[in-house]
Order: C-alpha cells, then sequence, then structure tokens
C-alpha cells in the first residue's frame, strides 16, 4: 500500500504553471526576433530553464520532495555543465 | 513453504536448493540477486578466459616481428576483440554485477536489491549486448579493427561490422546503467535498521560511488557510438570535416565516458580490498570515513580529466594543460587509499590467505600502475609516451593487476560463502604466485619496450624490440598457466571443496553471520545492526 | 517463501528520477555537439536555423507543454479517485503525443522534399555550419521523437494498469514515474524548441 506521502496538488496550480508556460513560450519567441547578438541564446537559454524549472518543480513535483532528490538531480545537472564546459577549454581556444 | 535447515557448518545448501522453477528456468529468469550474480559471475569469467586466450594470440604474433601466426587485418581484429571483450564484457560489469549482486544486499542487511525484475533485466541485457557482439565477428564486414576505442574517421569508413558492434556496446551499457540505479536506490532504501551510512561495509560504499558514475557518464557513451553508427549508416557527418564535423569531438564524448569508467571498473576492487585487508589483518580498518569520501572524490574527480588521453589529438595547448593539472589531483583520493590500507595492516595480526595475497597484489601492482599513469598524465612526458608500449603496460597494471587481482580476491574471499565449500588454499597460493610473476615479465617488459619507443597496435615492429617482446610473450604463458590453475582449483573447490562454515575468515560485516550458502531469502529476519562491519570485538568474533 | 508486499514508493520514484538523469546527460551528448558547433559556425547555425518552420515548432511546444498539464493532473485525479477523468487525461496526453508525431512527420517531409536530409547531395552543397546544424537537428529531433513514441507506450500501458485496477488512489507510483518521463520528453523539447528554432540572430 503507497503510504501518502505528499499532499495532493490542486489542478488550478496545475493550470496556473501550464498558463506561466505558455507566456514564456510567447516571451521566447517575441524576444528571438530582436536581434541581441550574441545575448540572445543566452537569453533564450534563460527562459528554458526559467520553464524547466517550472516543469520540474511543479509538474514533477520536486518541490515537495526530500533533500535527496533535489541534491540528486544538482549532481546529474553539475556533471553535464563540467563536460560541456571543459570541452570548452578545448574548442574555444585551438 | 520451509527452507531446507542450515546448519552451522554450512552443510544445507540454502539459495541452491531454493530454484524458483525448475532447471535452467530457475537461472534465466530467477529475480534472486545471488542467482543472478553467480549468472553474472560465470559469464564474466568465460568471456574473461576467451579475452586471455586472445591476449596470448596477441602475444603469440608479436614473438617475432613480421608476420608469425596471424596477418595484419587479423591482428587488428584481434587486438580490438581483446579490447571490447575484457573492457565491456569483463571489467567494467567485473565486480559490481558479480560480486556487487551476490554481496551488497546481504552487507546492508537487505533481501534483495530495489528493483530484482530490472536486476533480472540488467543481466539479459550483458547476455543480449555480448551475443551481439559476437555475431558482429560473424557478419557483416566481419570484426571490427578500429581498436576498442572507435576513432573517427577509421571507425566511419572501415567495411568491418562496426556498425553491429556499436548497437552492441549501447546495450551493454544499457545493462550497466540499469545496475547502477538498482544499486543507488538499494543503498539509500533497503539498509537494516541501524545500518547507518558510517556502518556500511567499504565494499558497498565503493560500489555506490561506481554505481553514480554507471548513472552519469554511461549515458555519453550511448550517445557516442548511437552517433557513430548515424555516421556509418545515415551518412551524417558530425565527426566529419568534410561536412563541418570535428573529428576530436569525438574522442571528447568518447573518453568523457571512458575516463570515468576506469574509475567505474577501479573503484569495486579498491572496494574489495577495503574489506579484506581488515579481515586478514584483524583490525577494523584504518580511515574509514577517509575511503569512503576518497571514494567519492575519485568518483567526482574521475570526470574531470578526461582529455588527458587527448594530449596529441591537436586540441588546444590550455585544454592540455588544465587537464594535465587536474589529473594529478585525481591520484590524491588513490594514494590515500592505500595509506589507509597499510595502516590498517600495521601491527595488524595477518594471514596470508589466498584473499589478502591477491589483495596485497592489487596494492603493489596498482600504485605501479598509477605511478606510471602520472608519466601519462604530464602531457609533456605523454608526447613521448603516447601510443606506445609504456601505455599498454599501464593499463594492464591498473587495470589487470588491479582490478582483475581485485576479482580473484573477491573470489577467494566470497566464493566459500556462496557455495559453503572452501578450495584448496596451497594450490590457490601456488596459482598466485605463478599470475604474480608471470604478469610483471608480461606487463614489464611492455613498459619498457613502450619507452623504448614500440607503438602500440602495430602487427610488426623494430627488430631491436624483438628480445623484450618475447620475454613478455613468455611471461603471458606463465601467466596462463596460474590463472588456469587458479580457476580449476576454485571451480574444484566450489564443487568438491569441504564445507567451510558460515565464517570461514572470521568477517564482522553481515554476509559472514549468515550461512553459506545463503539462504533464499538472505536473513531469516530483518536484522537489526548494532555495530559497524570491521568491530570483531562486538560480533564476537577474534 | 515469504513474498514481501511491502511497497517502497519514494524508493521507485528515486530509481524513476536516476533513469531520467541517464536521458538528460545521453541528450546532453547531443547538446554538448550543439554547443561546440554554434560556438564555430554562428552565422551558418542562424541562417540553417532561419529555414525551420517555427509554426511547426511553436506548436509542438504547445503542445506538449499541454500534454505535460494533461499527466500532472491525471494524477490529482486519480487520487481524489475521479478514475475516468484520469483516464481521459491519459487519452488526451497519447493523442497530444500522436498530434506531435504528426507535426513533425510533416515538418520532416517538408524538409526531405527539399532535399535536405542527412547524407543528400543537396546537403552536401550547403556551407560545412549548415550541414552540421541539419545533421545534428535530425539527430536530436529524431532522437527525442522516438522519446514521444517510448513515452506514448508507457503511458498508455500506465492506462491499462488503471483500468485492470492494479494502478489506483491508494498505489499510484507507476503512474507517477509514467509521468515523470513524459515530463521529461517535455524537458527535452523546452531546450530544442529555441536551439533549433528560435537561432535567427
Amino acid at each position: 500500500m503507497t503510504k501518502d506521502h505528499s499532499h495532493i496538488i490542486p489542478y488550478r496550480t496545475f493550470i496556473l504553471v501550464w498558463l506561466a508556460l505558455l507566456v514564456l513560450t510567447a516571451i521566447t519567441v517575441a524576444v528571438a526576433q530582436v536581434n541581441l547578438g550574441a545575448l540572445n541564446v543566452w537569453v533564450a537559454l534563460g527562459i528554458a530553464t526559467l520553464k524547466a524549472g517550472l516543469v520540474v518543480a511543479v509538474f514533477m513535483h520536486m518541490q515537495y520532495e526530500t533533500p535527496l532528490f533535489k541534491l540528486a538531480l544538482l549532481a546529474a545537472l553539475a556533471i553535464l555543465a563540467i563536460f560541456i564546459g571543459m570541452t570548452f577549454l578545448d574548442v574555444l581556444y585551438r | 513453504m520451509s527452507l531446507p535447515p542450515v546448519a552451522a557448518t554450512g552443510t544445507g545448501r540454502g539459495f541452491l536448493a531454493d530454484p524458483p522453477y525448475p532447471g535452467i528456468f530457475g537461472w534465466i529468469f530467477s529475480t534472486d540477486h545471488k542467482r543472478i550474480g553467480l549468472m553474472y559471475l560465470w559469464c564474466i569469467v568465460a568471456f574473461f578466459c576467451v579475452g586471455v586466450v586472445l591476449g596470448l594470440l596477441i602475444r603469440l604474433e608479436l614473438w617475432a616481428p613480421g608476420r608469425t601466426i596471424m596477418d595484419a587485418q587479423s591482428y587488428n581484429a584481434v587486438f580490438t576483440l581483446h579490447g571490447v571483450i575484457m573492457i565491456f564484457l569483463f571489467i567494467i560489469p567485473g565486480i559490481p554485477a558479480a560480486f556487487g549482486n551476490l554481496v551488497m544486499p546481504i552487507q546492508i542487511g537487505a533481501r534483495d536489491v530495489a528493483f530484482p525484475r530490472l536486476n533480472l533485466f540488467s543481466w539479459w541485457l550483458y547476455i543480449s549486448g555480448a551475443a551481439l557482439a559476437v555475431t558482429a565477428l560473424f557478419t557483416g564486414g566481419g570484426p571490427p579493427d578500429t581498436g576498442w576505442t572507435f576513432y573517427v574517421p577509421f571507425s566511419a569508413r572501415t567495411s568491418t561490422n562496426v556498425s553491429l558492434a556499436t548497437i552492441a556496446v549501447f546495450i551493454l551499457g544499457f545493462s550497466s546503467i540499469l545496475t547502477g540505479v538498482n544499486f543507488v536506490t538499494t543503498i539509500h532504501r533497503l539498509r537494516a535498521e541501524g545500518m547507518t551510512w558510517t556502518r556500511i561495509p567499504l565494499f558497498t560504499w565503493s560500489l555506490y560511488a561506481t554505481a553514480w558514475i554507471q548513472i552519469l557518464a554511461t549515458p555519453v557513451l550511448g550517445i557516442t557510438v548511437a552517433l557513430l553508427f548515424a555516421e556509418r549508416v545515415i551518412g551524417t557527418g558530425l565527426f566529419d570535416p568534410a561536412q563541418g564535423g570535428d573529428p576530436i569531438m569525438f574522442q571528447h564524448l568518447f573518453w568523457i565516458y571512458s575516463h570515468p569508467a576506469v574509475y567505474i571498473m577501479v573503484l569495486p576492487g579498491m572496494g574489495v580490498v577495503s574489506d579484506i585487508i581488515p579481515v586478514f589483518a584483524r583490525k577494523p580498518a584504518f580511515g574509514y570515513k577517509a575511503i569512503v569520501v576518497s571514494s567519492l572524490a575519485i568518483a567526482f574527480a574521475g570526470s574531470l580529466v578526461w582529455a588527458h588521453h587527448m594530449y596529441t589529438s591537436g586540441m588546444s595547448d590550455l585544454a592540455v594543460m588544465i587537464f594535465s593539472f587536474l589529473t594529478f589531483i585525481v591520484a590524491i583520493p588513490s594514494a590515500i587509499k592505500v595509506f589507509n590500507w597499510l595502516a590498517t595492516m600495521y601491527q595488524g595480526s595477518i594471514l596470508l590467505d589466498p584473499p589478502l595475497l591477491f589483495a596485497l597484489s592489487f596494492i603493489l601492482l596498482f600504485t605501479i600502475g598509477g605511478l606510471t599513469g602520472l608519466v601519462l598524465g604530464s602531457a609533456a612526458t605523454d608526447v613521448h609516451v603516447h601510443d606506445t608500449y609504456f601505455v599498454v603496460g599501464h593499463f594492464h597494471f591498473t587495470m589487470f593487476g588491479g582490478t582483475g587481482m581485485a576479482f580473484f580476491a573477491a573470489m577467494h574471499y566470497w566464493l566459500p560463502k556462496i557455495y559453503g565449500r572452501m578450495y584448496d588454499k596451497t594450490v590457490a597460493t601456488v596459482a598466485w604466485g605463478v599470475i604474480f610473476v608471470g604478469f610483471c615479465i608480461t606487463y614489464l617488459s611492455m613498459k619498457i619496450v613502450g619507452l623504448m619507443g614500440m607503438p602500440r597496435r602495430y602487427w610488426d615492429y623494430l627488430p631491436e624490440f624483438t628480445g623484450l617482446n618475447q620475454l613478455s610473450t613468455a611471461g603471458s604463458w606463465i601467466l596462463a598457466i596460474g590463472l588456469v590453475l587458479m580457476f580449476v582449483n576454485l571451480i574444484r573447490g566450489v564443487l568438491y571443496g569441504p564445507p567451510c562454515g558460515d565464517n570461514p575468515w572470521g568477517g564482522a560485516s553481515l554476509e559472514w553471520q549468515v550461512a553459506s550458502p545463503p539462504p533464499t531469502e538472505n536473513f531469516e529476519q530483518d536484522p537489526v545492526v548494532t555495530h559497524g562491519p570491521y568491530d570483531f570485538k562486538k560480533a564476537g568474533i577474534l | 517463501m515469504s513474498v514481501h508486499v511491502h511497497k517502497d514508493y519514494t524508493g521507485a520514484k528515486f530509481g524513476m528520477w536516476l533513469f531520467l538523469f541517464t536521458e538528460v546527460l545521453l541528450f546532453g551528448g547531443l547538446f554538448i555537439l550543439y554547443s561546440v558547433y554554434l560556438a564555430r559556425y554562428p552565422k551558418e547555425f542562424i541562417s540553417a536555423g532561419s529555414q525551420l518552420n517555427i509554426w511547426f515548432g511553436g506548436g509542438n511546444t504547445l503542445v506538449l507543454l499541454t500534454s505535460s498539464l494533461f499527466v500532472a493532473v491525471s494524477i490529482t485525479a486519480l487520487r481524489r479517485g475521479a478514475t475516468r477523468l484520469c483516464l481521459g487525461l491519459l487519452g488526451g496526453t497519447v493523442g497530444c503525443a500522436a498530434i506531435f508525431m504528426v507535426n513533425k512527420f510533416f515538418e520532416w517531409s517538408a524538409k526531405i522534399h527539399h532535399g535536405i536530409y542527412p547524407g543528400s547531395m543537396h546537403l552536401k552543397e550547403m556551407r560545412p555550419g549548415e550541414m552540421v546544424f541539419f545533421n545534428i537537428y535530425y539527430l536530436t529531433t529524431g532522437l527525442h521523437g522516438l522519446h514521444v513514441v517510448i513515452g506514448a507506450i508507457v503511458l498508455a500501458w500506465t492506462m491499462v494498469f488503471i483500468k485492470t485496477g492494479r494502478v489506483h488512489a491508494g498505489d499510484w507510483v507507476i503512474l507517477e514515474n509514467a509521468g515523470l518521463y513524459w515530463h521529461l520528453v517535455d524537458l527535452i523539447w523546452i531546450f530544442i524548441f529555441p536551439l533549433y528554432y528560435l537561432i535567427l540572430h
């Protein structure tokens, strides 16, 4: 029998997050039309990270999980960042 | 259904006499971690033997310059196969899949792993990947000839069956990933009452660190081989300069996995040594916390150094310098372990039984291998020895002298627990000696001839390298004789040896408190842990 | 032999998250390549990226975000006993997956019709950076599409479990894990969309 470890997230919360995601999508499309040069990619990534954060925290329930889950996710993302970043030590300085 | 009676002398047959289904189905459809562990063990040993034969063939070919027993194309296929089998079918699964499955749940006081069916699926993936790899030998354009590293552009263009081999590697990687997921969850969730993080045996800790690498690094191998497959079959050119691609990017992606992979190989070996030394020195482990932290540090730091395999590839000087610097850092936690093992033995009551002999060999040979690793890690000296036999010597010292010896140590330590029977310790000791001598002759020669300039993966060599090559080949025969002796002795022991009782070595961790062989459910009742894994006094031993 | 029915809800979820990390690292390899080649070929990525259809991309983004909403709500529905609503929402999610794949089919067909696909003659006549862009575009969206299909199958399977009563308000971890997998599929697209369709400058 699965114990009730977490409270049930109300429908409203999900719908609000979904609307926020739609808005953020519209924003990212709008910003992409503006020429910000090299900044475009970073802004786009930033908005994507925000959207991802909402999906992870609410849809995927992460904000209600124990610190262990959050730490593990952080570890995985940190490792990916290290892989990308250290590759650039080569690629950018050839 | 009641379990067969388990006498204190271990003459009951525990889980071995309690199959879930008749015949072979009791094995290949069993979700019992002990049965899965044994299936892994014997498959892994079988593939090891195949790998050894391939190694002997390599050494035979290198007995003299020019053609000795095979042509150059065959030689390329043989060393590729030797590498692929030894790495993907023996060393990477090796200790975690076999002994991790056999022993770890018992060590933490659990009845099985967190996901037993996933565990069985992992084994099926292993077998499937192995079968596909074997199939690649006889289909398509024949066995791959690229070396186990599958570097582009050659691997993208060769007519040999690299495509099927990449699928096999992908499946094998998936097996490793699922084992990692299973073990991390198991260690977090299924520890018995009283089994705090500071009472977990060091072997289990090493499996925990290893499992994280399996989870985070292996997928990168997956995508890399998938991309190679796409390059060959669909014609994507991400690594092809003619299509704007960069072959060095293949190397980055490949080594981002394959360097941490060597820690997947060695950390469990270190864990085996960490468990064995206290028992055979009759002293608690010195620096338990330091060993734990160093395991986690190795896992982390090991993911920062991959490009030390690429100093001569054409990557930037900045990358060369930074990766070289970081490579020196990763040596530190390994050294910490060596100091702790030696300190554990200091003023202990040493019992020179076979498990300890192999464990001590690990310490010596891995240290030598590690020191030669520093020569390779230092970019300036690496330019001289890159892709020479010095490298071959280095990684055989670390992978074979290290993990290989630890695997043998684990067999001599835990097989009596699993089968309830003891092998002949004298023969085991003799076998160890022969292996040790043969090993040193085989691989020390390689280091010397590598320093002299002999390249690796070459079917032919200059006449001045002949003497050392012949010495190495002779060493390989001595080594092979020792291995045969060892395996025959072990197999005879588990089949016909005298019953050895629950605790033939006087260990204090939980696996030694259950019968040999262990009952299907591991424990009659869920254990309550009141002391550490090396607390011989509190465990009532000593 | 006693069978232990004690189920570890947290453990099952944790195991699923660990598996999701492996998927992140799998796609991560492709993102490593993307970032390197973006840095190397900024202009060609823009010229090639502008040839992608923002309506297909944006449309699929909205479809996936909505599908994630459906799946998240379905869990609340199940736990509140609204099983029919749950099944309807899951069906909706699978429907969204189908719409996504249909969109993708039309999108790819259009490109292929214009001779833009890995190994094509037309591709070989492009500038190197553009070749790289389209190759990595097909690989990344192709791998993602495969995961959409897998996710849809997993969800459909879960629907069967709900119908047979194996998954219910007292034991819903299978649905939760299936949902986690689906959200991952959505997450990957959240990054694919801007990186491939919004590289206009």
